[in-house]
């Protein structure tokens, strides 16, 4: 008896030598392995077709000079007899501009005016730089604090009760199309902003920016709470037990261990807002103008985009430009996503690591 | 024997429906160590922690009963819950430092009871970390993260965090199960110290632990308390089988 199981334990040890092939967890890690590759692909693909088609504004200005007639060429393509006249018009622009050299399109991307249709097109980014910069900032301003409040409050203060009916409530947020929160915006926020503060143009970058920070909300809201509850219990413990008060172990404790969650939070937050396209083009009135006013109108990148990509000259520099403004704006939200996930998520992670 | 610190009369906890303590009744002296032992799951953290409210933070407790630390019922309505875990200090059996230096560590209980001046803090900081017997092992790493310390390190750490606040009564749930030999050995001498100026109240599994660092001993077994003496009474001549069964390893 002895010595037959220990035949069955010497066998066994040998089959442990060879590393036996099971094909189902080949195939499944391979087909996980490419699925994953795949969509690092296709992040790469969208930003190369992206930067390409943004790509042709800085060789433009050589061309410039001689391009009058190929462009006259090139709006044929898409044209009826209204742009016809236009073309012409453009032509007496250009002969004009060849003079003036600071005139080539990518000269006039720093200028202060957005005129892509006219007879001397300028594609000044400023202003919706500017715009969106304006809009960002207050649904930022708006946003954070207020969810940042909340889940405070639902993590540490509140009742089960009430947690379990203002948690869903918000997230649920989340879940609405931004049209739907642009519609609000436009026929109910404006108008009660409107009698409250009395400013003229009833859709600006105001009305634009609480509108977006409603969009916010639940993703910085969400985010926070998870980081306020991955918070160890064992800090409350300790600090509760040391005779704080329960104010003191939320301001004092729980919120310095989960400031870098909360960071990442605002970050994915204001990523959402910057890409925000629906509720800009209806909420923010859409003037590309230079203005520190909050309630003057304004237009955001991604609005541009979305109001004039579906009217503009396939391969025109208005194209390559909308494309650029593209290109910025996957640089950013890929920059902020970046550093939400790979800065702060680690600090997150070195925080509650003991190193041995 | 010394003066009742603390007088637990016929205290019962229930989780829900789960009866967890069974009307105890229990005095524990001043100035000594108080261990309790047995087996996992028999109410002895529960017990602990009624001791400075701590339950008060799960759900659906319900408890019953008095218990009156110097004649003062902690259950009565209008008691500051705050105070009283200023008197009563707790250490846990996993050492729980915040992600913050060992001098912030320690500086918080005194930072929230309104100390900001620099020296008195500093002074704090080094007679906590002295009374711990950790002084010497940190003393040039104030500013580093506490969570760069060895587990022992981290849970004198904690001691010398409670310490700091001036209590009377310290908890320790465990407080040297996860720690090897060594650091256990620490713990058991610093607790050695501690009993001159604290009432000292402690859970342990280990018989040992209880026999050589504890004055007093109470067995409790399925939320009832099933014996409590002198701790050479209880590991020499029991009075109830149940002891002298848990004791030498039959049950539990
Ligand atoms: N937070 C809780 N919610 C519900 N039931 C609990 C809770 N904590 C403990 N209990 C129950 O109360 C009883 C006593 O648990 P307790 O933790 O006091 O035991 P213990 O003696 O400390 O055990 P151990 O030695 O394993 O730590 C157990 O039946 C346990 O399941
Ligand atoms: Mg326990």
């Amino acid at each position: 008896m002895a010595r037959g199981t220990g035949k069955v334990a010497k066998s066994d040890i040998v089959t442990f030598n060879k590393k036996k092939f099971r094909f189902s967890d080949w195939f499944a890690e391979k087909v996980i392995k490419s699925v994953a590759f795949l969509s690092i692909a296709i992040v790469i693909l969208i930003f190369v077709f992206v930067f390409r088609e943004a790509f042709p504004i800085f060789r433009m200005d050589k061309k410039v000079a001689a391009s009058s007639e190929l462009m006259v060429q090139e709006s044929y393509g898409g044209s009826d007899s209204g742009s016809t006249e236009k073309v012409a018009d453009n032509q007496v622009g250009n002969s004009n501009k060849t003079q003036t050299p600071g005139d080539s399109p990518s000269s006039t991307l720093l200028s202060k005016t957005w005129m892509p249709v006219s007879d001397n097109p300028r594609y000044g980014m400023l202003p919706l730089f500017l715009g969106t910069l304006k809009v960002t900032l207050i649904a930022l301003l708006f946003a954070a604090p207020l969810s940042i409040l909340a889940a405070i409050y639902t993590s540490m203060f509140a009742k089960p009760r009430i947690r379990e009916v203002i948690k869903p409530v918000i997230e649920l947020l989340a879940g609405f199309p931004s049209v739907v929160i642009g519609f609000f915006a436009l026929m109910v926020l404006a108008s009660v902003f409107q009698n409250i503060f009395g400013y003229a143009s009833r859709l600006n970058s105001f009305v634009g920016g609480i509108a977006m920070g409603l969009a916010a909300i639940p993703i910085i809201y969400t985010l926070t709470e998870d980081a306020l509850t991955a918070v160890p219990k064992t800090f409350t413990e300790a600090s509760l037990g040391l005779g704080a008060s329960r104010r003191q172990t939320a301001f004092y404790v729980v919120l310095p261990a989960a400031v870098p969650g909360i960071f990442a939070a605002v970050v994915l937050g204001l990523g959402r807002i910057f890409g925000e396209t629906m509720i800009a083009l209806m909420a923010t009135g859409n003037a590309a103008m230079i203005s520190m006013n909050p309630f003057d109108s304004v237009r955001t990148l991604s609005a541009t985009i979305g109001a004039e990509m579906a009217e503009v000259v396939f391969g025109d520099t208005h194209y390559n430009v909308l494309f650029l403004i593209g290109s910025l704006l996957f640089i950013f939200t890929f920059a902020l996503n970046a550093l939400a996930e790979f800065y702060f998520k680690n600090m997150v992670i070195r925080k509650y690591q003991s190193k041995k | 024997m010394n003066e009742i610190k603390v007088k637990v009369k016929d205290l019962s906890l229930w989780y829900g429906t789960n009866h967890a303590l069974k009307s105890i009744s229990m005095d524990i002296p001043e100035k000594m160590v108080t261990a309790f032992i047995g087996p996992s799951g028999c109410g002895k953290s529960t017990f602990l922690r009624t001791l400075n409210r701590m339950n008060d933070l799960i759900d659906n407790v319900t408890i019953d009963g008095e218990v009156c630390i110097d004649n003062i019922n902690i259950y009565d309505k209008d008691i500051d819950v705050v105070n009283l875990r200023k008197k009563v200090g707790m250490i846990f059996q996993k050492s729980n430092p915040f992600a913050k230096s060992v001098y912030d560590n320690i500086a918080f209980g005194p930072r929230i009871n309104g100390i900001s001046q620099k020296s008195i803090l500093d002074e704090i900081v080094e007679r906590s970390l002295k009374q711990a017997a950790i002084w010497d092992e940190v003393k040039d790493r104030l500013f580093n993260s506490a969570l760069s310390l060895s587990g022992g390190q981290q849970q004198r750490i904690c001691i010398a965090r409670s310490l700091a606040v001036n209590p009377e009564i310290i908890l320790m749930d465990e407080p040297a199960s996860a720690l090897d030999p060594i650091s256990t050995a620490k713990i058991e001498e610093l607790i050695h110290e501690l009993k001159k100026e604290y009432t000292i109240i402690i859970v342990t599994h280990n018989m040992q632990q209880a026999a050589r660092t504890s004055d007093l001993t109470a067995l409790f077994y399925m939320g009832d308390l099933i014996e409590m003496n002198r701790t050479e009474v209880i590991f020499s001549n029991p009075a109830k089988k149940q002891t002298e069964d848990y004791i030498s390893g039959r049950f539990g």
